[in-house]
């Protein structure tokens, strides 16, 4: 059994499955990055009422967030290219991400903008702001830092998802082990133990520190003295 | 779009029961689990209470594709045969319980703590209570979050395709390859995913505003 181990954690091995890992963390970064960016522009694209431009938006974030992932990633790896753009798994795996993952953030921005106290936008209209002036400056600082917790558990369940990219054939942690465990059945049980572990540390210290986040933000929101 | 539906009919029909079968009985157990977990979360017992954590944890942050790929790969190397359906269905249910527990758990925590003290002063044992008094109030509060935790599970049952479960996105995959019309073939499969999920998630937006003028 020992033996086994040593042999299914060979150095070879594990460089193999890191590298994997490094694909799986180039596309989470990337992915996560234009979410938010995407995210936020569409949460307040959503908030703000524009007649038919909200409505039609809030409709299509909620199909894309109502359809699987899986879906979304053949659809940009085997549906684009009938319509002639043909993205490598790298770039499909991410586009579909980037997809998902900005009309789940638009969602939660939404709501974030939303739970903000109306006041807070009628005092700073009424100090000379303007509408634009007003959400930029005074309601999404106060949003954005609100929804951190709920943002950071949405990037946990982008990194778990990244793993599924592995049915578009993206040589990232999933796939390489599923590659190394293929050649030899031995390592089956090393290679899922090694596979959990790692997403496991990534995702788990992510939600310390979004709990952190969330600790924080509500001591910030108490008065100091009372 | 209309000629999949026409050509395929029959097996996007299998497809979509099967999705709604195994939704409904990872549900199901997953309730079932889940509230288990949360029950023994907020039990006042440093063990429970631990065990209750590493359960969760430790599959809230596994992704839903290595649990699932565990049962249908080590499982029947090891142990028993299964099919890929029900190793699907299997891991489904772990992924979601974990989830179910930390919303339920959420719930059995925002039940005023002068309930539970009145129910045991009362002469109610702690299961008498959490059974009579703390979960119905709890379930009260968490149905709309518990609704979007069942979105998530139709959404993620598509993992099925993986491991041969037959479900919709499985079915998906086979008529995209046999009519060479991926993107036809997918857009069907979104709409009969969407057929589910679409007016769960509008009718959970209704509970939740619903709650929330009750609340307030």
């Amino acid at each position: 059994m020992l033996d086994n181990l040593m042999q299914a954690y060979s150095f070879i091995n594990m460089r193999f499955l890191l590298e994997g890992a490094w694909v799986t963390i180039q596309v989470s970064v990337i992915s996560i990055a234009f979410s938010y960016l995407f995210g936020i522009i569409l949460g307040i694209l959503r908030y703000v009422n524009f007649k038919i431009i909200s409505a039609a938006l809030g409709f299509v974030i909620d199909i894309i967030r109502n359809l699987p992932l899986i879906l979304i990633m053949f659809f940009t790896y085997f549906g684009l290219p009938q319509i002639g753009f043909k993205p490598t798994p790298f770039w499909a795996a991410i586009i579909a991400l980037i997809i998902f993952e900005s009309a789940m953030v638009a969602e939660i921005v939404r709501a974030g903008i939303q739970s903000i106290d109306p006041g807070q936008m009628e005092g700073a209209r009424a100090n000379g702001m303007t509408y634009w002036q007003a959400l930029w400056f005074i309601l999404l600082p106060q949003a954005l830092t609100n929804m951190i917790p709920a943002i950071v558990s949405q990037f946990i369940s982008l990194v778990k998802d990244t793993s599924l990219a592995t049915i578009i054939v993206l040589p990232d942690l999933m796939n390489h082990a599923q590659i190394i465990y293929g050649q030899n059945t031995n390592y089956t049980i090393p290679m899922f133990i090694a596979l959990a572990a790692m997403y496991f540390v990534v995702c788990y210290a992510l939600s310390l520190l979004s709990k952190y986040l969330e600790r924080r933000q509500r001591y910030q929101g108490k008065p100091a003295n009372n | 779009m209309i000629n999949i539906f026409q050509n395929y009919g029959s097996q996007l029909w299998q497809g979509f029961w099967q999705t709604i079968i195994c939704s409904i009985i990872s549900l199901f157990f997953a309730l079932i689990i889940g509230s288990g977990f949360a029950i023994l979360e907020t039990v006042p017992n440093k063990w429970t209470h631990l065990i209750a954590r590493m359960y969760i944890e430790l599959f809230r942050n596994i992704p839903l594709l290595v649990i699932t790929m565990f049962f249908y790969v080590v499982i029947p190397m090891y142990f028993v045969k299964i099919s890929g359906f029900a190793a699907g269905t299997i891991g489904l249910t772990i992924y979601s319980s974990a989830f179910i527990a930390e919303t339920v758990r959420s719930g059995i925590q925002s039940v005023d703590v002068g309930q539970i003290e009145g129910a045991r002063a009362n002469g109610l044992t702690f299961w008498q209570t959490m059974v009579h008094i703390v979960l119905p109030q709890a379930f009260r509060y968490v149905l709309p979050p518990l609704g979007n935790q069942f979105i998530n599970l139709v959404k993620n049952s598509s993992v099925l395709a993986f491991v041969a479960g037959f479900d919709l996105m499985y079915q998906g995959n086979v008529i995209a390859s046999d009519s060479l019309q991926s993107m036809n073939a997918y857009l069907c499969v979104g709409l009969l995913y969407l057929v589910i999920t679409l007016p769960l998630s509008y009718y959970m937006r209704y509970l939740e505003r619903r709650t929330l003028k009750g609340g307030a």
